[in-house]
């Protein structure tokens, strides 16, 4: 993949903060989309967080609390744009939403499961956020494209982190080859949704990515990194989806609950 | 390096004495200079260092628990991102630590199996729970102070690799603390409930982290020997003043107190005097018998247990790969 550039814009020192001292405006189409990004990347954080502490090795609490404050970071820009234009901020946004009201891949909300299960989750979303990033660059949203110019130098350590486990769990031993097929199988049902478009999307023009757009890149890198690996791309069930719409998968509830809880228990308070 | 480093083993009987090593080592000390891996050493001096500077990274790890129970209710995103930066960089100062007293020839693996078996201590300021979200506050602004209190006259510790992972991380300790004081001064500033909140955290974190610079010098028989070999430099009872001096003018700052009546400046002393601590309760929480003792060292072995197939498949992979690449060149 090291053919492929992209634009590094003035975004780079972009941060939530800036984004709302700058006070631009997006429309509601604009942060409909900003929504969508900025809750994949939160409910990923999310996921991931619980990590911390908790990883095979040392090196992998630093690995994944890296991954999941990059993760945070680009939510935290994505909702601070999105709240602009609702006179909101982000943490209305992350924490006084309900379920339906979520606009996530199903994706990002499967349990972690094992760190096999947690490594086929990475490794397919940061994937498809690469591919993703890598085209908003050239959004003629400004901010849109600032925010993914530099989350997508930060994604990429993320596929490049995913791949080389997704390698090394295949072809390590028996064991972990075993529970990284079982990894994958348990979450790609949940690739399929990923690639839709859907009205908003059309409605936005070259604001946005088409999800569709993306597929056959994703189809192609991924491909060729679970061929090194040995490994078939899982077939089979295909899941509903729906997570753009608010519909979620049951796991969701339980872990917004855990997000939420102390900040609506004290809802005029700031932090 | 490696053989350096193996003839110090902590299970090789004591080595015969080198004088011309002997004599280097001490014109090291009496000149206040740093003693490399490479040099020779007493073996007391090691195994003074061994302990100590696996204890502190075990601490760093354990002391990842406490903070990191709280990443996925943090009440803010901006307070998400800072805690889940800080417990990070708790876990990078564990690995410095341990690459630290890897050079004096123990293996990070039989730090682990120390820690996880219960064998090695850690500091038992981790062995207290975090109820609340002010625990985030208390633990920055004392636990993280009285570290800083601690650690920065190790930057200047006789033993190079350890005062050199010191000058990395107390770096990043007063950013650690800062975070905490602005926790607490948000909630005490915010509503009646977060204030009481504050208030209710301080007064538990405040005794343990004046216990956190040990028990009183008449106590602690190993220090003057530490003294001695330039590792410590100042007493127990010297750090723990400096430390209150620090913070009773900052609880004044937060707007709340310090549980601790007989807190009063002394003109004469130039000091803050203070009462007596609860040595019992200390030495319960030190054998084990604090509030999360086995909370936190099942947590750690659960981690290192579940994680053994994670590090299997690597250790496996890493083998493939090389053995691929010498056939790739014989060929
Ligand atoms: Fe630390
Ligand atoms: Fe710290």
């Amino acid at each position: 993949m090291s053919d492929q550039t992209f634009r590094i814009s003035a975004g780079e020192a972009l941060t939530a903060e800036k984004i709302t001292e700058a006070g631009e405006k997006p429309t509601e189409a604009v942060a409909n989309y900003a929504l969508r990004l900025g809750d994949d990347a939160l409910i990923l954080a999310q996921r991931l967080g619980w990590w911390i502490a908790r990883a095979p090795e040392l090196e992998e609490d630093v690995a994944l609390g890296n991954i999941a404050l990059d993760q945070l970071g680009h939510a935290r820009s994505f909702l601070s744009y999105a709240a602009l234009a609702w006179d909101k901020t982000e943490d209305d946004l992350a924490y006084f939403r309900y379920e339906p009201e979520f606009v996530n891949l199903q994706l990002v909300e499967q349990p972690n499961g094992d760190f096999a299960a947690t490594i086929a989750r990475q490794f397919i979303i940061s994937h498809f956020q690469f591919e993703l990033y890598r085209r908003l660059v050239d959004s003629t949203d400004a901010t849109l494209a600032a925010i993914a110019a530099k989350a997508v130098k930060e994604v990429d350590y993320h596929r490049d982190h995913a791949t080389q486990w997704v390698l090394r769990l295949a072809l390590g031993t028996e064991e972990s080859r075993r529970r990284m097929i079982a990894g994958l199988g348990v979450m790609w049902p949940y690739v399929d949704e990923m690639f839709r478009d859907d009205d908003l999307v059309e409605s936005l023009g070259d604001a946005a990515v088409r999800p569709s757009s993306l597929r056959e890149d994703f189809d192609t890198v991924t491909g060729a990194v679970l061929a090194e690996a040995e490994l078939e791309v899982p077939e089979g069930f295909v899941a509903r989806g729906g997570g753009r719409e608010g519909i979620h998968t049951e796991f969701f509830g339980p872990m917004l609950a855990e997000m939420q809880v102390l900040a609506r228990a004290h809802p005029e308070a700031t932090w | 390096m490696a053989t350096a480093a193996q003839r110090k083993r902590s299970d090789d009987a004591e080595l015969p004495e080198d004088p011309a090593g002997r004599a280097h080592f001490d014109e090291l000390i009496a000149a206040d200079q740093r003693v490399e891996p490479t040099d020779w050493m007493p073996d007391a001096y090691r195994k003074t260092l061994v302990r100590q500077v696996s204890q502190h990274a075990h601490s760093e790890i354990i002391g990842m628990q406490p903070e990191g129970n709280w990443i996925t209710r943090a009440p803010s995103l901006k307070r998400k991102a800072i805690l889940m930066a800080k417990v990070q960089d708790e876990a990078g100062h564990g690995l410095y630590l341990y690459s630290a007293a890897q050079t004096l020839g123990t293996p990070r693996d039989k730090m682990t199996e120390d820690l996880i078996s219960g064998k090695a201590k850690y500091s038992s300021i981790f062995n207290y729970p975090t109820p609340t979200w002010a625990d985030m506050g208390s633990i920055g602004w004392l636990v993280d102070g009285a570290a800083i209190c601690n650690q920065v006259p190790l930057c200047r510790a006789s033993y190079g690799p350890y005062a050199r992972a010191m000058v990395r991380i107390c770096k990043e300790e007063s950013f650690h603390q800062r975070q905490g004081f602005e926790i607490l001064l948000h909630l005490s500033r915010g509503t009646k409930e977060q204030h009481e909140m504050a208030q209710e955290s301080v007064n538990r974190w405040y005794a343990p982290a004046l216990m956190m610079f040990g028990p009183p010098d008449a106590d602690s028989p190993n220090s003057a020997q530490s003294m001695a070999w330039n590792i410590k430099r100042f007493s127990n009872d010297e750090l723990r003043q400096r430390f209150v001096d620090m913070i009773v003018p900052q609880a004044e700052v937060l707007g709340l107190t310090l549980p601790d009546p007989a807190i009063k400046w002394n003109e004469e002393r130039g000091h803050y005097d203070f009462g007596e601590l609860d040595w019992d309760e200390f030495y319960e929480v030190l054998k084990g018998r604090g509030p999360a003792n086995a909370i936190r060292l099942e947590r750690r072995r659960t981690a290192h247990e579940e994680g053994a197939w994670v590090r299997e498949a690597a250790a496996a992979y890493a083998e493939r790969r090389r053995v691929e690449s010498e056939k790739a060149q014989a060929a």
